[in-house]
């Protein structure tokens, strides 16, 4: 059984219809990235998914329970956590702070949360830095405290979004070792969208391809880029070289 | 012995045996700053911890004095007792407040306007309530009750230790919730509502009981005061600047921190009373002469430590806040 289910979801923002009629599955225990130019409504297949929006139309299951028209709060308890691409740390509290505010969800005991936190961080490569608040870190050091406080939750499927954009080639290559790592060694099953296609070549093993709010293919990573519609659409001439 | 824990000690034992030096007035003004460290600890769980900003929480302080008092004179019951109905009534408004605002999604400068809003409906529902003296006023009557503690009567003194109970157990109060999980929750729903949604927080309840416990406690200081100065008037008491001199602690002190509150207290009440002295003696009898120098000090104040005293003062003094 899939332990994503998304079922022909629509979204439309006033005349703009943001996704639609997208349906896709997860198999429990995969890496599954969501590609697309910019504006093609990955973001926002993420916020139905995570139940920032309700859909206009459309379902969604998540481990057989649908989950579309739950709270945000409802869906992460329920083992669904998410980054934000544009991040949203809690800019004032410590980075420490940060994720065992995450760990809390699980582990009601503020010093076994922190302790919890501990592992996280130094998973994250993050702790050096758990004394400092969010408001002082990086870019790339935000991005790695998006993720580190979605798996602090201890959630089974995380949705990343963008996590990679901004980083520089080792760092992306650092991340993808850990999304490798979270994957195999916590069984936690991912959907990413990134641009950075090395990532995606390097990480998914299934590729969702969105454009215009439409889904226009879905393949192995080697598949989709060999699309014609996706070269056009996405990838443009110089994937062809 | 941590060294917070050290000077917590003996800013206690100075505290409980200052009275031995301080003559009547002195204690009063004593009072009042343990009052105001109350309320501003009551008001900084909303604000400084859940980001709830109110502009009435004189609402609060009203409608405890108003209950307790008004039990007392119409049934003879004990402010032990009524204060259990003053906080019943707090947080059932506070409730109130609550759900109409997070059911519509009032935030911001909007759940402020609010809060004021029902601040102002109280003071003028009050006035016209005859049952608790209506505009004239409200009073306990001081005779044939001196010395009976359990009805909160007394003078200075008792009033001394009464206050600093209340503050020292709100402090208390503030460090356990501070380092508790709803503490927590309340500080990521500060910091980002929608951040602390996608870890499962639930937003509305952890605003929900913010408000509640900041109600409650804020009851209790309004039953103080109106036994402390056994009257009460609703112009004066819901009045907004009876919502803004709550607000002034916290905020001189540092919004969100534990210590904040009582030392904002510790500064703004002596320097009030300094000034009053000072614009007599200098024969300034203008009206608001007090509130333009007032207003000055706060704005030297706010200049110099933009995000309160308490932060600054406590790296100086190498004292942490938070951790568990
Ligand atoms: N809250 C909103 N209100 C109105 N329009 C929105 C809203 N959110 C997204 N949109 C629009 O929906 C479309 C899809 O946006 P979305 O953010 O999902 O794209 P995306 O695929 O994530 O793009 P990017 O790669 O740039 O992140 C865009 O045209 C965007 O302007
Ligand atoms: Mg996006």
């Amino acid at each position: 059984m899939s332990l994503l289910r998304v079922e022909r979801v629509t979204k439309r923002f006033r005349g703009l219809v943001a996704v639609d009629a997208v349906s896709l599955e997860v198999e429990k225990g995969a890496i599954f990235a969501v590609i697309g130019p910019n504006g093609a409504g990955k973001t926002t297949l993420f916020n139905l998914i995570a139940g920032v929006y309700p859909c206009d139309d459309g379902a969604v299951y998540f481990d057989g329970a649908r989950i579309d028209g739950m709270a945000p709060e409802a869906v992460c308890a329920l083992g669904l956590a998410r980054t934000f691409q544009i991040v949203r740390p809690f800019p004032g509290l410590t980075v420490h702070e940060n994720v065992a505010i995450g760990a809390m969800l699980r582990q009601p005991k503020p010093q076994a949360a922190f302790a919890e936190a501990e592992e996280v961080l130094r998973k994250l490569d993050l702790w050096d830095r758990r004394a400092q608040t969010a408001a002082s870190l990086t870019l790339p050091d935000r991005k790695r405290l998006e993720v580190a406080r979605a798996l602090a939750t201890r959630p089974g499927l995380l949705l990343l979004d963008e996590v990679m954009a901004g980083l520089r080639p080792t760092e992306t290559d650092r991340m993808v070792e850990i999304l490798r790592m979270i994957n195999r060694e916590e069984g936690v099953t991912i959907v990413l969208i990134e641009h950075v296609m090395r990532a995606v070549m390097a990480l998914a093993e299934q590729v969702h391809v969105l454009n215009h709010g439409a889904s226009i293919a879905e393949g192995s990573p080697r598949e989709v880029t060999r699309h014609p519609q996706v070269i056009a659409s996405y990838l443009g001439a110089e994937a062809l070289g | 012995m941590r060294r917070e824990h050290f000077l917590l000690g003996l800013l206690a034992a100075v505290l409980l045996a200052l009275p031995l030096a301080l003559d009547r007035y002195q204690t009063s003004v004593l009072v009042l700053v343990f009052l105001a460290a109350y309320m501003g600890q009551a008001w900084n769980v909303m604000m400084g911890f859940a980001g709830l900003l109110s502009l009435g929480h004189a609402l609060y302080l009203g409608l405890g004095a108003y209950v307790s008092a008004a039990l007392f004179v119409h049934f003879g019951l004990s402010p032990l007792l009524g204060l259990f109905v003053a906080v019943l009534i707090c947080v059932g408004v506070a409730m109130a407040i609550g759900a109409l605002s997070f059911q519509f999604r009032i935030e911001g400068v909007y759940f402020a306007l609010l809060t004021i809003a029902f601040a102002e409906v109280a003071r003028i529902g009050f006035d016209h309530l005859k049952w608790t003296g209506g505009a004239g006023g409200f009073f306990l009557s001081v005779a044939g009750s001196q010395g009976q503690w359990w009805n909160l009567r007394g003078g200075p003194l008792f009033f001394y230790y009464v206050s600093l109970a209340m503050a020292a157990a709100a402090f208390a109060l503030c460090v356990a919730l501070r380092r508790s999980k709803l503490g927590y929750q309340w500080l990521a729903v500060r910091e980002d509502a929608e951040a602390a949604r996608a870890v499962g927080i639930d937003v509305t309840r952890a605003r929900m009981s913010a408000v509640v416990v900041s109600a409650a406690m804020s009851a209790l200081g309004g039953v103080a005061h109106v036994f402390y100065y056994n009257n009460v008037f609703s112009a004066q008491i819901f009045d907004m600047s009876r919502s803004i001199d709550i607000m002034l602690a916290p905020i001189i002190g540092g919004i969100g921190t534990l210590f904040g509150p009582i030392l904002g207290a510790f500064i703004l009440i002596p320097l009030g009373e300094a000034l009053i002295h000072a614009t007599q003696a200098l024969g300034i009898n203008a009206p608001g002469a007090k509130a333009v120098f007032f207003g000055l000090a706060l704005m030297i104040i706010i200049f110099l430590a933009p995000s309160g005293i308490w932060p600054s003062l406590r790296k100086r003094l190498g004292i942490g806040e938070g951790k568990p």
